[in-house]
């Protein structure tokens, strides 16, 4: 019989064992499972609360942003245009707050027991994209109201893009979220100041207010280098018809997507061997 | 026959202390030599053999050092040593938990390891998805883990309870739970660490049984750690003996076992060095019934144990009690003494002809019953009772038990 496990001190730059990633599929299932599941055990109102989280989310900024700092939404009702930003938003920092912690929130299993570690990165880009579902599910009854009340709101065809701008999100977040988890293993500095930088970077995105308002040219170039703004303008436009929509800010924010995880991945590769000697 | 798990050369380094901005400078010292001088890692070549004992000199050091053998196919190996040897250390890196700093490891067929039990376990989920959920951390898939469902529960004896979430559960169901579910891996080579302590008595004999049919009847090789002499030298037929991260003796489990006693302790007299507590160990000695230091005592006269306490201030309640073990480390039993306020030198004498012939431990323990010690001593004494004749002497001394009874015989 030939060898089936050769272990030695140090593995090839890039290397995912993709076989060996689908073998444990039943495990990626359990993980989501798991998440979802477990998420509102022991709560009255259970998955209500999928809902309930967006919907206040929404009225507060539409008392703060639209009612007192009284932001453009691009003449759309306030609810519709908050409620696009918000779900999208919260897929995204969602994920990236829970990939990011990977090392550290799993590491008395991953002390344990040897897998592929990217199946718990991946487990939570997945588990949420199911959350999400759910929430988008209360933006389209809203949007559903909308267009019954006769607000002047029509999906075109770039709608159609709506999976590429998911999985664009979704990588994204997982790459940065693996970069950052595979950094703040030794050295817990960056923790403390990432979750300032995702409070920070919503603003930097066209969540709360649309993409238009910015007349100054330097802010705007500034917005095109960060990767999120055409997806949520893409978005924007193909659901409510408002927004700057172009292929090269796609273009380029799926580049920066594909180099991301390429980086990603091979800094959680060379860190996933070893971590548990410094987390 | 081919080995199982050929192990060459394997080495891992640790850093002790914390990480802090030295640990920033060392990395960038070692990235800056490797990567652009392309010399070998500064960090690698210092480093000392791990005694935890001794303080040493450098930063860092080796918890394995060249370790280097082979397991046949179907064999049950017991790796022994003290706390620190590197026992946890090497299946850690055979799980693939943690990598080696040097050296490979290569092995032939599915490994699974068991460094803990349930591991995964989510306190909010019933049993039934907890199965499902280690049972595909350990590798496991779903339609094999259905199919083994049954067989699962019964032997982790928990039917009852399979649709109540794990966190109502007892620490023990907790234990017998993920063990069935390890049970039931079917790997080729199953690595074990010590997780069964934790049970009871009738499901650690259950958990063996099962291990050994693992081994018995597929061929399967298993590597076991566990403090506990007496079942592995049930379980094993090899044996590694592991002392400061290396490899001290690989060959039958008796002799690995017997090496391993016999470096813990070879004393029959220990002088403490904690005379900074409150109340400490001066010396501890095994002595004949005359008040002399021996560690050779005839069946027919009294064991003796002397200790001298240093009291800086008394402790109330405070005890000294001494447990007694079988040459496999089983303990025999246990008495207490409650100190009073001016206690320097406690004697206690065991009855002669109580113990068979052969050898025996004692291990003092200074403290105040269930809520702390005072004073530690972390070697055996060692003490031999020679025989001197008698009833026993007629028969082989290897399966004659320890303690003599001498009943009232009566005949019709």
């Amino acid at each position: 019989m030939d060898y089936t496990t050769i272990i030695k001190p140090k593995g090839k730059l890039f290397e995912i064992d993709f076989k060996e990633i689908w073998r444990y599929r039943d495990l990626l299932v359990m993980f989501i499972k798991r998440d979802i599941v477990t998420q509102y055990k022991q709560t009255i109102l259970g998955p209500t609360w999928y809902f309930i989280q967006p919907a206040l989310t929404t009225i507060m900024y539409m008392v703060v942003f639209g009612g007192i700092a009284g932001i453009s939404t691009d003449g759309l009702p306030q609810p519709l245009f908050y409620l696009a930003g918000i779900v999208l938003w919260q897929y995204f920092s969602e994920c990236l707050n829970k990939t990011s912690a990977t090392f550290t929130q799993n590491q008395h299993i991953f002390g344990k027991v040897y897998f592929p570690r990217l199946i718990s990165p991946l487990s939570n880009v997945l588990s949420n994209l199911v959350r999400m579902s759910i929430q988008f599910l209360l933006f389209l009854i809203v949007y559903v109201y909308y267009v019954a009340v006769g607000v002047d709101v029509m999906p075109n065809v770039y709608v159609l893009l709506l999976p590429l701008l998911i999985v664009m999100l979704a990588g994204l977040s997982l790459g940065f979220g693996i970069i950052i988890s595979s950094m703040t293993t030794k050295y817990r500095d960056l923790t403390i100041l990432f979750t300032f930088i995702v409070q920070l970077w919503m603003y930097a995105t066209p969540v709360i207010y649309p993409l238009s308002t910015i007349t100054n040219e330097k802010i705007r170039m500034l917005m095109g280098i960060n990767p999120l703004t055409s997806i949520f303008e893409a978005f924007k436009y193909g659901m409510l018809g408002v927004g700057q929509f172009s292929w090269g800010g796609l273009g380029y924010s799926f580049g920066f997507m594909v180099v991301l995880l390429l980086v990603g991945v091979v800094v959680f590769n060379k860190v996933q061997r070893s971590f548990m000697d410094t987390v | 026959m081919p080995s199982a798990i050929e192990f060459d050369n394997i080495s891992k380094q640790y850093r002790l202390g914390l990480v802090s901005t030295r640990t920033i400078s060392h990395d960038l010292k070692r990235w800056y030599t490797t990567r652009i001088l392309r010399k070998e890692d500064p960090y690698l070549k210092i480093g000392e053999v791990n005694d935890r004992a001794h303080k040493g000199e450098s930063e860092y050091v080796w918890a394995l050092k060249d370790i280097t053998f082979n397991v046949e196919q179907g064999e049950v190996l017991g790796i022994i040593g003290k706390n620190g040897a590197g026992k946890s250390t090497l299946l850690k890196i055979l799980s693939k938990v943690t990598s080696p700093t040097t050296g490979t490891i290569k092995a032939r067929g599915r490994i699974a390891s068991l460094l803990e039990v349930g591991t995964g376990f989510h306190p909010e989920m019933t049993g039934r998805e907890n199965i499902y959920m280690n049972g595909s951390i350990m590798g496991m898939t779903k339609a094999e883990i259905t199919r083994k469902l049954d067989e699962i529960v019964d032997f982790a004896g928990v039917e009852r309870y399979i649709d109540t979430p794990v966190k109502r559960y007892s620490s023990g169901m907790t234990v017998r739970l993920g063990f069935a579910i390890a049970a039931h891996l079917e790997p080729e080579i199953l690595v074990v660490d010590e997780v069964l302590a934790v049970g009871d008595a009738e499901f650690q004999k259950k958990a063996i049984g099962k291990m050994q049919d693992v081994s018995r009847g597929g061929g399967r090789t298993v590597l076991f750690v566990s403090h506990n002499m007496g079942s592995i030298a049930n379980l094993c037929n090899k044996g590694v003996f592991m002392k400061n991260g290396q490899l001290s003796f690989y060959g039958t489990i008796e002799e690995a076992i017997s090496l391993y006693i016999s470096d813990g302790a070879n004393d029959s007299v220990y002088y403490g060095n904690n005379s900074s507590n409150e109340m400490y160990y001066k010396s501890i000695k095994i002595i004949t019934r005359e008040g002399l230091t021996t560690d050779n005592i005839a069946f027919n006269e009294q064991v003796g144990i002397g200790v001298e306490i240093g009291i800086n201030k008394f402790v109330k309640y405070s005890t000294l009690s001494f447990s007694l073990f079988d040459d496999k480390l089983n303990p025999i039993s246990t008495f207490h003494c409650n100190l009073e306020k001016d206690d320097s030198y406690i004697q206690a004498f065991i009855p002669s002809e109580l113990l068979l012939p052969g050898n025996y431990y004692i291990k003092p323990l200074l403290h105040v019953p269930n809520l702390r010690f005072l004073d530690v001593c972390d070697t055996l004494l060692s003490f031999r009772i020679e025989d001197t004749g008698g009833e026993h002497s007629t028969y082989n001394r290897s399966d004659l038990g320890y303690i003599n009874i001498t009943p009232t015989w009566s005949k019709n």
